[in-house]
């Protein structure tokens, strides 16, 4: 505002606009003023990540290598003990982590697919096509999911495929409802109407001009749903539909150990190791959380003034 | 309202040296600059200036109010003997409501929608224990009559929503009259009206102001507007007065160049030109959304590089009649004719020829742009969908649009967020002109921008047609707009086409009825302007 040219000219109405940051420099500054709780969560979500990558260096055994021992207690040798037919346990925590996460992000990404691409439509060609998905979600949201995923499950099979389709096809339809909720207001806006009078297919439409301004309240959901479908996992695991033996999950961990909280009386680190794998659960969760919770606020515009 | 400022009146509120900071970009700026200004009993001060120049940071600060995110570094504010500058919340809220009472810009937006008009007009009287709550509802309805509201008895009883936006307005006045202030702010009051409801309105407003000797500060960017209202002009730029003066003396005689600018803009006139190539014709053509019929036999034709102005008020179809040209919305019955062969009723239906040949320009280019695309990409996108450029050639192509738009290649970056309402519109219409169309349908383009801004657009318009020999469909409710761009003009009145022919024709009687009540509502920049209209109506 230094310049203020007496005649008018279109160039002059906005004088100096900031400075176009990288992308770099924008994350950098964005890091900077993240909160400690969302510090917390970046820094165990990442530890988490390493441990799943690195789980072959770092395990102590292999995955599924059996021990004489069964149940053995906490030692230098085996340093959460054994389970129930003598497999380490720290070593099936560290492949779990690679397991259950990769399982649980997999069937994260294919609901966001399903149920961002049809809300998309839908909030899009508002037709017949709308009618018909939201009454489709409709009924299936209707239905409790735990109770429906198990019947599914136990219909084709336990398989990781299998798992991650039906838990993914469940979840989408939360993602349908928030995705065409946020969309039908953009998709009203006039650059829309322009898109779609300048001849632009759907595809377009949905990509590059509502895809972009929809995403904080999606990469939102995303991490929220994350969350969810871990915990579907690990309770469908439990109840040994789930994930199957001998790959190591943490809800198969907890059902297979459960037994063992009641020796608490004799030894307490033995009661401790059915829980280490619901610990390992509940701190991600958290952690998850705790960096939506920043991003939420960071996006909504519901910052306190300074 | 014209009467000379009297300088026998007690001053009633006198601001010396404000200063108001604001918050933005994560530092303070400068909003008012030093600005004096004095107030007496029963005086209008009009305060006059572009977006931006802070009218209504100013008008809020003689209210001793400041909105969040600015402050007040300097200056007093001295309201009937009382620093409101210095004056805590609690005597500031003491006299908000009471001796001081504000009209907002949107009524709807001010109301409460769950509660009875009447209820919310005598709300500050009742609650602040001014007079009982019967007194101060019959004193509503004699303000109401008084306002010249349709029932005034019963009017009170209605919700917001059932009453129409002037009458809103008019109730809103009366419920910041109804504890007598000593002063009135109107901020932009009927900006967001059609002109022939404003003129109820203005008239309304200056009757009652005048009857209780209420001093009043009438902020606007309609320079015709304040000429009726005001007794004198203060004009504001960037935060600092420009010119102080007397409404007459400062229509008649303007000093400073800024102000000269300002009132110059009005005068731009095209030339009309007949045409005889038709381009585009729609011919006896219904449409409707859903059950709602709001097209009846309507027939327009477009000649080639012409203008064609469509005016008429909100509601009467002028809009939709774009809609139904682009494809928007199907016709139920009529056809389209373009370039002498049939188009396509539906979208979906034309060639990508076609499409590229009509192009369309929004009213508020603000949801007009995507606000995650760079400049470089709202251009550009028509240039490879249509064209097929891409890479180097499409960004030269779009520095080309842009110095056709009077901006340059340091644009090409920005995002819409960065950028002035009149930039704004710029881009769509360079948008528009990338896909080289023969046809432009301009949507109440200027509406939304300050006078010097719009009439930049109108000569930027004007250029761009006679260098490729464009044709232009204006929509727009502002005559001034209509004289300044078209050729030929089509009048429209719910649903139907009144008029339609060439400026000089529509523009000289004799007139239609509605066209007649259209023009002459219309505000001039003559401060007799509304006494004589209201006088000749009456007669």
């Amino acid at each position: 505002m230094s310049e203020q040219p007496e005649t008018y000219t279109a160039a002059a109405e906005v004088g100096a606009v900031r400075k176009r940051r990288t992308r770099l420099e924008r994350a950098g500054l964005l890091l900077k003023s993240a909160p400690p709780s969302a510090w917390f969560g970046m820094i165990v979500v990442t530890l988490y990540i390493l441990v799943a990558i690195f789980a072959d260096v770092l395990a102590p055994y292999g995955e599924a290598e059996i021990h004489p021992a069964a149940f053995a207690p906490w030692s230098d040798e085996f340093f959460f003990g054994t389970d129930q037919i003598g497999r380490d346990v720290l070593t099936r925590l560290i492949y779990g982590a690679r397991n259950t996460m990769g399982i649980a992000l997999a069937t994260t990404f294919l609901s966001f697919l399903i149920g961002g691409g049809l809300g998309l439509a839908a909030a899009i060609n508002r037709s017949w096509l709308d009618q018909a998905l939201s009454r489709f979600v409709d009924v299936l949201m209707a239905i409790p999911s735990l109770i429906f995923a198990l019947m599914l499950l136990s219909i084709f099979g336990s398989t990781i495929t299998s798992l991650i389709l039906i838990i993914a096809v469940l979840d989408s339809t939360r993602v349908f409802r928030l995705t065409r909720a946020v969309a039908v207001n953009v998709a009203v806006m006039d650059y829309v109407e322009a898109a779609k009078l300048r001849g632009e297919g759907l595809s377009w439409i949905m990509r590059r001009e509502i895809l972009p301004n929809i995403m904080p309240p999606l990469v939102a959901e995303f991490g929220l749903r994350f969350c969810f479908v871990f915990l579907t996992i690990a309770a469908l695991s439990f109840l040994g539909v789930g994930i199957q033996p001998p790959t190591a999950d943490w809800g198969s961990m907890v059902r297979a150990n459960a037994s063992l909280i009641q020796f608490a009386k004799y030894d307490m680190t033995a009661a401790i190791t059915p829980l280490l794998p619901a610990a390992a659960i509940a701190l991600l969760t958290v952690a998850v959380n705790f960096i939506v919770d920043w991003f939420l606020q960071k996006t909504s515009g519901l910052r306190d003034d300074k | 309202m014209t009467n000379e400022p009297d300088a026998s009146n007690e001053i009633l509120l006198e601001m010396r040296g404000i200063r108001i900071d604001g918050y933005s970009d994560e530092q303070w700026h400068p909003i008012i600059k030093g600005v004096d200004l004095t107030l007496r009993r029963g005086e209008i001060m009009g305060l006059i200036g572009e977006s931006g120049a802070g009218k209504s940071t100013l008008g809020k600060a003689a209210m001793g109010y400041t909105q969040p995110g600015c402050k007040l570094t300097g200056g007093s504010i001295m309201f009937d003997g009382i620093d409101l500058a210095k004056a805590s919340d609690r005597e500031k809220r003491k006299l908000w409501g009471t001796r001081i009472a504000y009209v907002a810009q949107s009524a709807a937006a001010s109301f409460n929608p769950a509660h009875r008009l009447i209820d919310q007009t005598v709300e500050s009287s009742t609650r602040r224990g001014i007079r009982p709550d019967a007194e101060s509802r019959a004193d509503a309805v004699e303000l109401f009559r008084a306002l010249q509201l349709p029932d005034p008895e019963t009017i009170g009883s209605r919700y917001p929503h059932q009453v129409s936006g002037g009458q809103l307005q008019r109730v809103m006045t009366a419920m910041a009259m109804s504890p007598r202030p000593d002063l009135i702010i109107f901020d932009e009051p009927t900006t967001a009206l059609d002109v022939t409801t404003q003129v109820e309105v203005l008239a309304a407003m200056r009757n009652i102001v005048e009857e209780f000797n209420t001093a009043a500060i009438y902020i606007t960017h309609d320079l015709a507007v304040v000429a009726q209202m005001a007794d004198f002009i203060q004009v504001l730029r960037y935060g600092e007065e420009v010119e102080q003066a007397p409404t007459r003396q400062m229509l008649t005689k303007p000093e400073m160049p800024y102000t000269k600018s300002l009132w110059s803009v009005r005068a731009l006139e095209k030339p009309e030109v007949k045409g005889e190539d038709i381009v585009l014709s729609i011919d006896h053509v219904d449409a409707a959304y859903g059950p709602l019929k709001v097209l009846h036999d309507v027939s327009i034709s477009l000649p080639r590089g012409r203008t064609v102005a469509v005016v008429g008020e909100s509601g009467s179809g002028k809009s939709t009649t774009a809609r139904v040209m682009t494809g928007l919305l199907p016709p139920l019955t009529g056809t389209i004719m373009f370039n002498g062969e049939p188009l396509p009723p539906a979208l979906k239906d034309r060639s990508k020829d076609q499409l590229q040949r009509i192009q369309m320009i929004y009213q508020m280019a603000d949801t007009a742009m995507n606000p995650r695309q760079t400049v470089e990409t709202i251009i550009g996108r028509p240039l490879e969908f249509y064209l097929g450029l891409t890479g180097k050639a499409r960004e030269e192509r779009v520095i080309e649009l842009l110095k056709m738009i009077e901006l340059d290649g340091s644009f090409l970056d920005r995002l819409p967020s960065e950028l002035s309402g009149g930039q704004k519109q710029r881009i769509c219409i360079a948008r528009a002109l990338a896909a080289k169309p023969d046809i432009i349908i301009c949507d109440e383009v200027t509406s939304a921008l300050d006078q010097i801004v719009q009439e930049g657009i109108l000569k930027l318009l004007l250029r761009l047609q006679k260098e490729f020999n464009i044709t232009y469909l204006f929509i727009t409710h502002d005559i001034a707009t209509v004289k300044a761009i078209s050729d030929e003009i089509v009048v429209m009145f719910e649903g139907k086409v009144v008029e339609q022919g060439l400026k000089s024709e529509i523009l000289s009687p004799p007139f239609p009825e509605y066209t007649q009540l259209l023009l002459s509502s219309v505000p001039e920049m003559d401060p007799d302007w509304l006494t004589n209209l209201l006088a000749a109506r009456s007669a």
